[in-house]
Protein backbone atom coordinates (compact mmCIF):
# COMPACT_ATOMS: atom_id res chain seq x y z
CA UNK A 1 0.00 0.00 0.00
CA UNK A 2 1.42 3.39 -1.18
CA UNK A 3 2.63 5.55 2.02
CA UNK A 4 2.37 9.32 1.72
CA UNK A 5 6.03 9.90 1.82
CA UNK A 6 8.91 7.80 0.06
CA UNK A 7 12.36 8.50 1.02
CA UNK A 8 15.36 7.62 -0.67
CA UNK A 9 18.71 7.39 1.46
CA UNK A 10 21.91 5.37 0.14
CA UNK A 11 25.40 4.99 -0.33
CA UNK A 12 26.36 8.27 -2.79
CA UNK A 13 26.78 7.60 -6.38
CA UNK A 14 24.19 4.30 -5.37
CA UNK A 15 21.36 6.27 -7.70
CA UNK A 16 18.97 8.01 -5.52
CA UNK A 17 18.36 10.95 -7.34
CA UNK A 18 17.53 8.62 -10.53
CA UNK A 19 15.28 6.41 -8.30
CA UNK A 20 13.73 9.20 -6.81
CA UNK A 21 12.66 11.15 -10.07
CA UNK A 22 11.16 8.17 -11.74
CA UNK A 23 9.77 7.53 -8.86
CA UNK A 24 7.81 10.37 -8.72
CA UNK A 25 7.09 10.30 -12.10
CA UNK A 26 5.31 6.90 -11.48
CA UNK A 27 2.95 8.35 -9.24
CA UNK A 28 1.89 11.39 -10.88
CA UNK A 29 1.41 8.81 -13.79
CA UNK A 30 -0.94 7.28 -11.82
CA UNK A 31 -2.81 10.59 -11.19
CA UNK A 32 -1.93 10.93 -7.99
CA UNK A 33 -0.64 14.51 -6.72
CA UNK A 34 2.78 14.31 -6.44
CA UNK A 35 5.66 16.77 -4.97
CA UNK A 36 9.22 15.59 -4.76
CA UNK A 37 12.29 17.37 -2.34
CA UNK A 38 16.03 17.46 -3.09
CA UNK A 39 17.27 17.47 0.21
CA UNK A 40 20.36 16.54 -1.36
CA UNK A 41 23.03 19.17 -0.35
CA UNK A 42 25.99 17.40 -0.69
CA UNK A 43 26.65 16.73 -3.97
CA UNK A 44 25.95 19.95 -5.84
CA UNK A 45 26.79 18.05 -9.51
CA UNK A 46 23.69 15.86 -9.92
CA UNK A 47 20.54 17.15 -8.84
CA UNK A 48 16.65 17.01 -8.83
CA UNK A 49 16.82 20.01 -10.68
CA UNK A 50 18.35 19.03 -13.19
CA UNK A 51 14.69 16.90 -14.46
CA UNK A 52 13.00 20.20 -14.03
CA UNK A 53 11.68 20.06 -17.43
CA UNK A 54 10.36 16.26 -17.43
CA UNK A 55 9.19 17.21 -13.69
CA UNK A 56 7.39 19.85 -14.60
CA UNK A 57 5.99 19.04 -17.48
CA UNK A 58 4.58 15.65 -15.63
CA UNK A 59 2.67 17.84 -13.17
CA UNK A 60 5.13 16.85 -10.40
CA UNK A 61 5.72 19.62 -7.92
CA UNK A 62 9.49 20.40 -7.17
CA UNK A 63 11.62 21.46 -4.05
CA UNK A 64 14.70 21.96 -4.19
CA UNK A 65 17.38 24.79 -2.78
CA UNK A 66 16.04 28.28 -4.58
CA UNK A 67 19.95 28.28 -4.95
CA UNK A 68 20.29 25.50 -6.79
CA UNK A 69 22.69 25.48 -9.78
CA UNK A 70 22.75 29.70 -9.47
CA UNK A 71 26.41 31.61 -8.83
CA UNK A 72 25.39 31.21 -4.54
CA UNK A 73 25.20 27.47 -5.10
CA UNK A 74 25.77 26.91 -0.90
CA UNK A 75 24.45 24.12 1.38
CA UNK A 76 21.55 25.50 1.89
CA UNK A 77 18.08 23.60 2.64
CA UNK A 78 14.85 24.87 0.77
CA UNK A 79 12.59 26.34 3.17
CA UNK A 80 9.86 24.71 1.52
CA UNK A 81 10.79 21.69 3.03
CA UNK A 82 8.74 21.67 5.28
CA UNK A 83 5.94 21.43 3.01
CA UNK A 84 6.69 17.35 2.98
CA UNK A 85 5.02 16.60 5.91
CA UNK A 86 2.57 19.97 6.51
CA UNK A 87 0.91 19.71 3.47
CA UNK A 88 -0.99 16.06 3.67
CA UNK A 89 -3.16 16.42 0.41
CA UNK A 90 0.28 15.29 -1.80
CA UNK A 91 2.33 12.57 -2.08
CA UNK A 92 5.95 13.52 -1.37
CA UNK A 93 9.00 11.44 -2.75
CA UNK A 94 12.19 12.96 -0.81
CA UNK A 95 15.69 12.40 -2.48
CA UNK A 96 17.78 12.37 0.21
CA UNK A 97 21.41 13.21 0.54
CA UNK A 98 24.34 10.06 0.24
CA UNK A 99 25.85 8.04 3.20
CA UNK A 100 25.45 9.65 6.55
CA UNK A 101 26.54 12.94 6.09
CA UNK A 102 23.47 13.37 3.22
CA UNK A 103 21.01 12.57 5.75
CA UNK A 104 21.91 14.27 8.34
CA UNK A 105 19.81 17.23 6.93
CA UNK A 106 16.84 14.79 7.08
CA UNK A 107 16.77 15.46 11.14
CA UNK A 108 15.28 18.50 10.75
CA UNK A 109 11.90 17.11 9.17
CA UNK A 110 12.25 13.33 10.33
CA UNK A 111 9.92 14.37 13.92
CA UNK A 112 7.51 15.07 11.56
CA UNK A 113 7.47 12.04 9.46
CA UNK A 114 7.70 9.95 12.78
CA UNK A 115 4.93 11.67 14.04
CA UNK A 116 2.89 11.15 10.59
CA UNK A 117 3.65 7.67 10.33
CA UNK A 118 2.76 7.09 6.72
CA UNK A 119 6.26 6.79 5.57
CA UNK A 120 8.62 4.20 3.52
CA UNK A 121 12.17 5.23 4.03
CA UNK A 122 14.10 3.12 1.38
CA UNK A 123 17.26 1.80 1.22
CA UNK A 124 18.94 2.10 -1.98
CA UNK A 125 22.07 -0.15 -2.83
CA UNK A 126 24.03 -1.14 -5.67
CA UNK A 127 26.99 -4.27 -5.30
CA UNK A 128 28.80 -2.82 -8.07
CA UNK A 129 29.41 0.12 -5.73
CA UNK A 130 32.90 -0.76 -4.06
CA UNK A 131 31.96 0.74 -0.37
CA UNK A 132 28.65 -1.28 -0.55
CA UNK A 133 29.62 -4.44 -2.57
CA UNK A 134 29.29 -7.35 0.61
CA UNK A 135 26.17 -7.05 3.15
CA UNK A 136 27.99 -5.93 5.95
CA UNK A 137 29.31 -2.69 4.40
CA UNK A 138 25.82 -2.04 2.99
CA UNK A 139 24.25 -2.66 6.40
CA UNK A 140 27.05 -0.62 8.00
CA UNK A 141 26.39 2.65 5.92
CA UNK A 142 22.81 1.59 6.23
CA UNK A 143 23.06 2.09 10.10
CA UNK A 144 25.19 5.58 9.59
CA UNK A 145 22.67 6.94 7.74
CA UNK A 146 19.81 5.92 10.16
CA UNK A 147 21.74 7.65 13.38
CA UNK A 148 22.74 10.44 11.00
CA UNK A 149 18.78 11.10 10.46
CA UNK A 150 16.64 9.77 13.41
CA UNK A 151 14.72 7.53 11.49
CA UNK A 152 14.89 3.52 10.52
CA UNK A 153 14.57 2.38 7.17
CA UNK A 154 11.67 0.45 6.15
CA UNK A 155 12.85 -1.34 3.17
CA UNK A 156 15.32 -2.16 0.46
CA UNK A 157 15.82 -1.21 -2.90
CA UNK A 158 18.14 -3.09 -5.50
CA UNK A 159 19.50 -0.81 -7.96
CA UNK A 160 22.42 -2.83 -8.57
CA UNK A 161 24.06 -1.86 -12.38
CA UNK A 162 27.58 -1.04 -14.32
CA UNK A 163 26.05 1.65 -16.07
CA UNK A 164 26.54 1.47 -19.51
CA UNK A 165 27.78 -2.59 -19.45
CA UNK A 166 25.06 -3.56 -17.31
CA UNK A 167 23.63 -7.10 -18.67
CA UNK A 168 20.59 -9.39 -16.91
CA UNK A 169 23.46 -11.52 -15.59
CA UNK A 170 24.81 -7.95 -13.53
CA UNK A 171 21.49 -7.37 -12.08
CA UNK A 172 20.53 -11.50 -11.80
CA UNK A 173 23.86 -12.34 -9.92
CA UNK A 174 23.67 -9.24 -7.23
CA UNK A 175 19.90 -11.75 -5.88
CA UNK A 176 21.71 -13.43 -3.35
CA UNK A 177 23.93 -10.35 -1.67
CA UNK A 178 20.58 -8.27 -1.33
CA UNK A 179 18.81 -11.33 0.64
CA UNK A 180 21.39 -11.52 2.66
CA UNK A 181 21.17 -8.09 3.51
CA UNK A 182 16.87 -8.33 3.27
CA UNK A 183 17.85 -11.52 6.31
CA UNK A 184 20.09 -9.52 8.13
CA UNK A 185 17.77 -6.43 8.63
CA UNK A 186 14.94 -7.94 8.63
CA UNK A 187 13.45 -5.85 5.98
CA UNK A 188 11.85 -6.30 2.72
CA UNK A 189 13.16 -5.77 -0.57
CA UNK A 190 10.44 -3.68 -1.71
CA UNK A 191 11.58 -3.38 -5.34
CA UNK A 192 14.30 -4.39 -7.98
CA UNK A 193 15.41 -0.95 -10.13
CA UNK A 194 17.13 -1.34 -13.86
CA UNK A 195 17.60 0.90 -17.09
CA UNK A 196 14.20 -0.03 -18.93
CA UNK A 197 16.25 -1.82 -21.74
CA UNK A 198 17.41 -4.10 -19.41
CA UNK A 199 13.83 -4.64 -18.10
CA UNK A 200 12.62 -6.86 -20.80
CA UNK A 201 15.13 -9.12 -19.89
CA UNK A 202 14.41 -9.70 -16.63
CA UNK A 203 10.70 -10.43 -16.91
CA UNK A 204 9.52 -13.93 -15.25
CA UNK A 205 13.29 -13.90 -13.54
CA UNK A 206 12.72 -11.29 -10.82
CA UNK A 207 9.38 -9.83 -9.00
CA UNK A 208 8.57 -5.99 -8.98
CA UNK A 209 11.44 -4.48 -11.36
CA UNK A 210 10.79 -0.55 -11.70
CA UNK A 211 11.94 0.26 -14.91
CA UNK A 212 14.66 3.54 -14.93
CA UNK A 213 14.94 6.20 -17.47
CA UNK A 214 18.08 7.72 -16.63
CA UNK A 215 18.14 11.48 -16.00
CA UNK A 216 22.01 11.91 -15.03
CA UNK A 217 23.35 14.61 -17.07
CA UNK A 218 27.04 13.26 -17.74
CA UNK A 219 24.53 9.75 -18.79
CA UNK A 220 25.31 10.61 -22.79
CA UNK A 221 26.64 9.27 -25.39
CA UNK A 222 28.19 12.45 -26.86
CA UNK A 223 31.16 11.62 -24.08
CA UNK B 1 39.67 -7.95 -8.56
CA UNK B 2 39.14 -8.75 -11.63
CA UNK B 3 35.05 -8.45 -11.44
CA UNK B 4 34.02 -4.96 -12.54
CA UNK B 5 33.26 -1.89 -10.48
CA UNK B 6 30.78 0.84 -10.91
CA UNK B 7 33.30 4.06 -9.60
CA UNK B 8 33.42 7.71 -9.96
CA UNK B 9 36.45 9.25 -11.02
CA UNK B 10 37.25 10.63 -7.88
CA UNK B 11 37.02 7.48 -6.32
CA UNK B 12 38.81 5.37 -8.95
CA UNK B 13 41.86 7.73 -7.95
CA UNK B 14 41.65 7.09 -4.36
CA UNK B 15 41.24 3.39 -4.67
CA UNK B 16 44.00 3.22 -7.53
CA UNK B 17 46.66 5.34 -5.04
CA UNK B 18 45.49 3.18 -2.10
CA UNK B 19 46.59 -0.13 -4.30
CA UNK B 20 49.53 1.69 -5.06
CA UNK B 21 50.88 1.30 -1.41
CA UNK B 22 49.86 5.12 -0.94
CA UNK B 23 48.67 5.36 2.88
CA UNK B 24 49.11 8.93 3.43
CA UNK B 25 46.68 10.83 2.05
CA UNK B 26 46.20 14.67 3.54
CA UNK B 27 43.67 17.30 1.58
CA UNK B 28 40.85 19.57 2.27
CA UNK B 29 37.79 19.54 0.87
CA UNK B 30 36.75 21.27 -2.53
CA UNK B 31 34.05 20.39 -5.18
CA UNK B 32 34.50 18.63 -7.85
CA UNK B 33 36.91 16.83 -6.10
CA UNK B 34 35.31 15.90 -2.15
CA UNK B 35 34.91 12.18 -3.08
CA UNK B 36 38.30 11.76 -3.04
CA UNK B 37 38.87 12.59 0.54
CA UNK B 38 35.64 11.69 1.25
CA UNK B 39 36.73 7.58 0.04
CA UNK B 40 39.97 8.26 1.65
CA UNK B 41 38.04 8.78 4.89
CA UNK B 42 36.40 5.61 5.07
CA UNK B 43 39.22 3.37 3.59
CA UNK B 44 42.10 4.83 5.38
CA UNK B 45 41.44 4.08 8.78
CA UNK B 46 40.77 0.16 8.00
CA UNK B 47 44.07 -0.70 6.22
CA UNK B 48 46.42 1.32 8.41
CA UNK B 49 46.64 4.05 6.33
CA UNK B 50 46.23 7.99 7.38
CA UNK B 51 43.13 10.13 6.25
CA UNK B 52 44.06 13.66 7.52
CA UNK B 53 41.95 16.83 7.08
CA UNK B 54 44.02 19.56 7.07
CA UNK B 55 43.19 23.47 8.44
CA UNK B 56 44.17 24.43 4.60
CA UNK B 57 45.34 23.09 1.32
CA UNK B 58 48.79 24.79 2.37
CA UNK B 59 48.49 22.69 5.09
CA UNK B 60 47.89 19.58 3.60
CA UNK B 61 50.68 20.10 0.80
CA UNK B 62 53.49 20.45 3.44
CA UNK B 63 52.37 17.43 5.55
CA UNK B 64 52.41 15.51 1.56
CA UNK B 65 56.04 16.98 1.93
CA UNK B 66 57.02 15.44 5.56
CA UNK B 67 55.24 12.24 4.51
CA UNK B 68 56.90 12.18 0.74
CA UNK B 69 60.59 13.13 2.54
CA UNK B 70 60.55 10.47 5.15
CA UNK B 71 60.01 8.27 1.96
CA UNK B 72 56.55 6.96 1.99
CA UNK B 73 53.75 7.24 -0.73
CA UNK B 74 51.66 10.01 -0.24
CA UNK B 75 49.21 12.34 -1.95
CA UNK B 76 46.92 15.23 -1.69
CA UNK B 77 43.86 16.43 -4.35
CA UNK B 78 42.22 19.46 -4.95
CA UNK B 79 40.64 21.23 -7.19
CA UNK B 80 41.48 24.50 -8.95
CA UNK B 81 41.84 27.64 -6.81
CA UNK B 82 43.15 24.83 -3.90
CA UNK B 83 46.06 23.66 -6.73
CA UNK B 84 46.72 27.38 -6.57
CA UNK B 85 47.11 27.37 -2.82
CA UNK B 86 49.52 24.59 -2.86
CA UNK B 87 51.42 25.67 -5.85
CA UNK B 88 54.24 26.87 -3.08
CA UNK B 89 53.94 23.51 -1.63
CA UNK B 90 54.81 22.20 -5.45
CA UNK B 91 57.78 24.21 -5.96
CA UNK B 92 59.18 23.51 -2.63
CA UNK B 93 58.63 19.63 -3.55
CA UNK B 94 60.33 19.92 -6.83
CA UNK B 95 63.13 21.95 -4.94
CA UNK B 96 63.70 19.16 -2.66
CA UNK B 97 63.49 16.36 -5.66
CA UNK B 98 60.39 15.00 -3.74
CA UNK B 99 58.31 12.47 -5.43
CA UNK B 100 54.79 12.36 -4.53
CA UNK B 101 50.70 12.60 -6.53
CA UNK B 102 48.75 15.89 -6.83
CA UNK B 103 45.33 15.37 -8.03
CA UNK B 104 43.86 18.43 -9.80
CA UNK B 105 40.03 17.97 -10.75
CA UNK B 106 39.90 21.20 -12.34
CA UNK B 107 37.00 23.34 -12.17
CA UNK B 108 36.32 27.08 -14.32
CA UNK B 109 38.36 30.05 -13.11
CA UNK B 110 39.65 32.37 -12.91
CA UNK B 111 39.71 32.98 -8.95
CA UNK B 112 36.85 31.04 -7.28
CA UNK B 113 35.31 30.62 -10.88
CA UNK B 114 32.82 27.91 -10.95
CA UNK B 115 32.16 24.06 -10.31
CA UNK B 116 31.47 22.58 -13.69
CA UNK B 117 34.46 21.15 -15.34
CA UNK B 118 37.79 23.25 -16.81
CA UNK B 119 41.03 22.57 -18.21
CA UNK B 120 41.60 26.34 -18.07
CA UNK B 121 44.92 25.31 -15.42
CA UNK B 122 46.64 23.21 -18.35
CA UNK B 123 49.31 26.22 -17.92
CA UNK B 124 49.57 26.44 -14.39
CA UNK B 125 50.30 22.55 -14.20
CA UNK B 126 52.29 22.04 -17.38
CA UNK B 127 54.44 24.85 -16.33
CA UNK B 128 55.67 23.99 -13.07
CA UNK B 129 52.50 26.23 -11.05
CA UNK B 130 55.24 27.73 -8.70
CA UNK B 131 58.07 29.70 -8.70
CA UNK B 132 61.69 28.61 -9.88
CA UNK B 133 62.57 26.61 -12.73
CA UNK B 134 61.07 22.94 -12.12
CA UNK B 135 58.06 20.96 -14.34
CA UNK B 136 55.66 18.67 -12.83
CA UNK B 137 55.12 15.32 -14.56
CA UNK B 138 51.28 16.04 -15.72
CA UNK B 139 49.03 13.11 -16.82
CA UNK B 140 45.61 13.58 -18.37
CA UNK B 141 42.98 10.78 -18.16
CA UNK B 142 40.05 10.57 -20.31
CA UNK B 143 38.20 7.74 -18.43
CA UNK B 144 37.36 6.45 -15.20
CA UNK B 145 39.67 3.45 -16.15
CA UNK B 146 42.43 5.45 -17.08
CA UNK B 147 41.95 7.95 -13.76
CA UNK B 148 43.26 4.24 -11.88
CA UNK B 149 45.79 3.27 -14.33
CA UNK B 150 47.45 6.92 -14.14
CA UNK B 151 47.26 7.16 -10.49
CA UNK B 152 48.86 3.65 -10.43
CA UNK B 153 51.61 4.89 -13.21
CA UNK B 154 52.29 7.98 -11.50
CA UNK B 155 53.41 7.01 -8.21
CA UNK B 156 55.98 4.99 -9.90
CA UNK B 157 56.90 7.83 -12.86
CA UNK B 158 57.43 10.40 -9.39
CA UNK B 159 59.65 7.66 -7.61
CA UNK B 160 62.01 7.04 -10.73
CA UNK B 161 62.10 10.56 -11.40
CA UNK B 162 62.00 12.14 -8.18
CA UNK B 163 59.28 14.89 -8.94
CA UNK B 164 55.67 15.69 -7.98
CA UNK B 165 53.13 14.09 -10.26
CA UNK B 166 50.08 15.65 -11.52
CA UNK B 167 47.16 14.26 -12.35
CA UNK B 168 44.96 17.05 -14.26
CA UNK B 169 41.87 15.43 -14.97
CA UNK B 170 38.16 18.01 -14.84
CA UNK B 171 34.86 18.00 -12.73
CA UNK B 172 33.15 15.63 -15.25
CA UNK B 173 35.99 12.87 -15.11
CA UNK B 174 36.09 13.21 -11.43
CA UNK B 175 32.27 12.68 -11.08
CA UNK B 176 31.36 10.83 -13.95
CA UNK B 177 30.57 7.14 -13.08
CA UNK B 178 32.21 4.10 -15.54
CA UNK B 179 32.72 0.45 -14.91
CA UNK B 180 36.70 -0.15 -13.90
CA UNK B 181 38.48 -2.75 -13.56
CA UNK B 182 40.98 -2.58 -10.85
CA UNK B 183 43.91 -5.40 -11.93
CA UNK B 184 46.29 -2.84 -11.11
CA UNK B 185 49.74 -5.70 -10.97
CA UNK B 186 52.75 -5.39 -8.73
CA UNK B 187 54.12 -2.40 -7.14
CA UNK B 188 57.17 -1.47 -7.84
CA UNK B 189 59.98 -0.81 -5.42
CA UNK B 190 62.20 2.27 -5.70
CA UNK B 191 65.18 2.07 -3.69
CA UNK B 192 65.02 5.88 -1.22
CA UNK B 193 68.39 6.35 -0.29
CA UNK B 194 67.70 9.89 0.05
CA UNK B 195 64.56 9.42 2.44
CA UNK B 196 64.66 10.33 6.24
CA UNK B 197 64.19 7.25 7.72
CA UNK B 198 66.58 7.84 10.84
CA UNK B 199 70.17 6.98 10.40
CA UNK B 200 70.48 4.51 13.31
CA UNK B 201 74.05 5.59 13.84
CA UNK B 202 75.28 3.63 10.40
CA UNK B 203 75.27 6.38 8.27
CA UNK B 204 75.66 9.81 7.65
CA UNK B 205 71.84 11.59 8.00
CA UNK B 206 70.30 12.85 4.99
CA UNK B 207 69.10 16.38 4.31
CA UNK B 208 65.97 17.00 2.12
CA UNK B 209 66.01 20.69 1.51
CA UNK B 210 65.45 23.38 -1.54
CA UNK B 211 67.68 26.55 -0.12
CA UNK B 212 71.34 27.00 -1.25
CA UNK B 213 72.30 30.51 -0.71
CA UNK B 214 75.47 29.57 -2.88
CA UNK B 215 74.17 30.38 -6.55
CA UNK B 216 76.72 28.20 -7.87
CA UNK B 217 74.86 25.12 -6.40
CA UNK B 218 71.57 26.37 -6.63
CA UNK B 219 72.20 26.56 -10.50
CA UNK B 220 74.04 23.08 -10.43
CA UNK B 221 71.59 21.62 -8.77
CA UNK B 222 68.91 23.16 -11.12
CA UNK B 223 71.18 21.68 -14.31
CA UNK B 224 70.93 18.69 -12.96
CA UNK B 225 67.46 18.78 -12.68
CA UNK B 226 66.77 19.17 -15.77
CA UNK B 227 69.44 16.66 -16.97
CA UNK B 228 66.41 14.11 -15.37
CA UNK B 229 63.64 16.24 -17.62
CA UNK B 230 65.32 15.54 -20.49
CA UNK B 231 65.66 11.28 -19.66
CA UNK B 232 61.79 11.77 -19.04
CA UNK B 233 60.68 13.21 -21.99
CA UNK B 234 60.85 8.75 -23.28
CA UNK B 235 58.02 8.94 -21.22
CA UNK B 236 55.75 10.71 -23.44
CA UNK B 237 52.61 9.22 -24.04
CA UNK B 238 49.91 9.86 -26.87
CA UNK B 239 46.89 7.74 -28.27
CA UNK B 240 46.24 8.50 -32.11
CA UNK B 241 42.88 7.83 -33.10
CA UNK B 242 42.21 7.11 -37.05
CA UNK B 243 45.50 9.09 -38.22
CA UNK B 244 46.85 6.63 -40.48
CA UNK B 245 45.24 8.97 -43.87
CA UNK B 246 44.17 12.34 -41.81
CA UNK B 247 44.34 15.14 -43.37
CA UNK B 248 42.60 17.43 -40.34
CA UNK B 249 44.51 16.50 -36.88
CA UNK B 250 42.37 17.27 -33.56
CA UNK B 251 44.65 17.88 -30.78
CA UNK B 252 41.96 16.71 -27.48
CA UNK B 253 43.07 15.41 -23.54
CA UNK B 254 40.72 14.59 -21.25
CA UNK B 255 37.09 15.17 -21.75
CA UNK B 256 37.84 17.09 -24.82
CA UNK B 257 39.06 14.07 -26.68
CA UNK B 258 36.38 11.89 -25.68
CA UNK B 259 34.31 14.69 -27.62
CA UNK B 260 36.50 14.85 -29.99
CA UNK B 261 36.72 11.35 -30.51
CA UNK B 262 32.82 11.35 -31.59
CA UNK B 263 33.37 14.31 -34.18
CA UNK B 264 36.17 12.18 -35.70
CA UNK B 265 33.47 9.70 -36.35
CA UNK B 266 30.95 12.08 -37.55
CA UNK B 267 33.77 14.17 -40.36
CA UNK B 268 34.89 10.23 -41.42
CA UNK B 269 31.11 9.31 -42.46
CA UNK B 270 30.71 13.07 -44.18
CA UNK B 271 34.01 12.08 -46.58
CA UNK B 272 36.50 14.20 -44.46
CA UNK B 273 39.89 12.71 -43.16
CA UNK B 274 39.61 13.84 -40.00
CA UNK B 275 42.25 12.00 -36.85
CA UNK B 276 42.68 12.72 -33.59
CA UNK B 277 45.68 12.87 -31.34
CA UNK B 278 45.50 12.51 -27.21
CA UNK B 279 48.24 13.54 -25.27
CA UNK B 280 47.98 11.14 -22.24
CA UNK B 281 51.12 13.15 -20.55
CA UNK B 282 51.00 16.88 -21.13
CA UNK B 283 54.32 17.03 -19.27
CA UNK B 284 56.67 15.53 -21.04
CA UNK B 285 54.15 16.93 -23.88
CA UNK B 286 54.45 13.87 -26.91
CA UNK B 287 56.57 16.08 -29.41
CA UNK B 288 57.49 13.55 -31.28
CA UNK B 289 53.62 12.09 -32.12
CA UNK B 290 52.55 15.67 -33.56
CA UNK B 291 56.06 16.62 -35.54
CA UNK B 292 55.22 12.83 -36.99
CA UNK B 293 51.72 14.54 -38.16
CA UNK B 294 53.18 17.62 -39.20
CA UNK B 295 54.02 16.13 -42.44
CA UNK B 296 51.04 14.92 -43.34
CA UNK B 297 48.39 16.74 -42.50
CA UNK B 298 46.88 19.87 -43.43
CA UNK B 299 45.88 21.44 -40.27
CA UNK B 300 45.70 21.11 -36.59
CA UNK B 301 42.68 21.93 -34.56
CA UNK B 302 42.90 22.33 -30.28
CA UNK B 303 40.11 21.39 -28.39
CA UNK B 304 39.99 22.91 -25.20
CA UNK B 305 37.95 23.46 -22.00
CA UNK B 306 39.74 26.79 -21.99
CA UNK B 307 40.89 29.97 -23.99
CA UNK B 308 43.53 27.81 -25.61
CA UNK B 309 46.28 26.59 -23.64
CA UNK B 310 47.68 24.05 -24.98
CA UNK B 311 47.43 25.11 -28.74
CA UNK B 312 50.64 26.38 -27.65
CA UNK B 313 52.24 23.56 -27.23
CA UNK B 314 50.66 22.00 -30.90
CA UNK B 315 51.99 25.08 -32.26
CA UNK B 316 55.63 24.56 -30.64
CA UNK B 317 55.82 20.82 -31.65
CA UNK B 318 54.64 21.65 -35.16
CA UNK B 319 57.20 24.49 -35.33
CA UNK B 320 54.03 26.37 -36.88
CA UNK B 321 53.95 24.88 -40.33
CA UNK B 322 50.42 24.05 -40.03
CA UNK B 323 47.89 26.32 -38.86
CA UNK B 324 46.66 25.97 -35.73
CA UNK B 325 43.17 26.49 -35.13
CA UNK B 326 41.12 26.49 -31.41
CA UNK B 327 37.58 24.83 -30.62
CA UNK B 328 37.25 25.73 -27.32
CA UNK B 329 34.81 26.38 -24.68
CA UNK B 330 35.25 27.87 -21.34
CA UNK B 331 34.28 28.69 -17.55
CA UNK B 332 32.58 25.12 -16.77
CA UNK B 333 31.10 25.15 -20.32
CA UNK B 334 31.98 22.19 -22.60
CA UNK B 335 32.33 22.23 -26.36
CA UNK B 336 29.50 19.44 -28.38
CA UNK B 337 31.09 17.05 -31.14
CA UNK B 338 29.23 19.36 -33.49
CA UNK B 339 30.78 22.37 -32.49
CA UNK B 340 33.86 20.55 -33.24
CA UNK B 341 33.06 19.09 -36.40
CA UNK B 342 31.84 22.67 -37.63
CA UNK B 343 35.04 24.04 -36.92
CA UNK B 344 37.00 21.10 -38.70
CA UNK B 345 34.27 21.74 -41.89
CA UNK B 346 35.28 25.21 -41.85
CA UNK B 347 38.70 24.51 -41.67
CA UNK B 348 38.52 22.53 -44.92
CA UNK B 349 36.22 25.01 -46.54
CA UNK B 350 39.42 27.14 -46.53
CA UNK B 351 37.54 29.39 -43.30
CA UNK B 352 39.54 30.64 -40.65
CA UNK B 353 38.56 30.11 -37.21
Amino acid sequence: MQKRITLFAGHYGSGKTNIAVNYALDLAKKGLAVTIADLDIVNPYFRTKDSMDRLEKAGVHLISSAYANTNVDVPALPQEMYAVTEDKSRYAVVDVGGDDRGALALGRITPYILEENNYDMLFVANRSRPLTADAASALAVMREIEEAGGIRFTGLVNNTNLGPLTTPETVLDSLPWIEEISRISGLPVVMTTAEKTICPLLSGRIEQVMPLELQSKFWSESI
Amino acid sequence: MSEKVLMKGNEAIAEAAIMAGCRHYFGYPITPQTEIAAYMSKRMPKIGGVFLQAESEIAAVNMVIGAAAAGKRAMTSSSSPGISLKSEGLSYMAGCDLPALIVNVQRGGPGLGGIQPSQSDYYQATRGSGHGDYHLIVLAPDSVQEMADLTFKGFDLAEEYRMPCMMLADGTLGQMMEPVSLDMGDVKKHDKPWALTGTEMKRPHNIVNSLALEPQQLEQWNIERFKRYDVLKKEAMAETYRMEDAEYCIVAFGIAARISKNAVNALREKGIKAGLIRPITLYPFPEEVIREATGRCKAFLSVELSMGQMIDDVKLASDCRRPVHLCSRTGGMIPTPDEVVAAIMKIAEGGNN
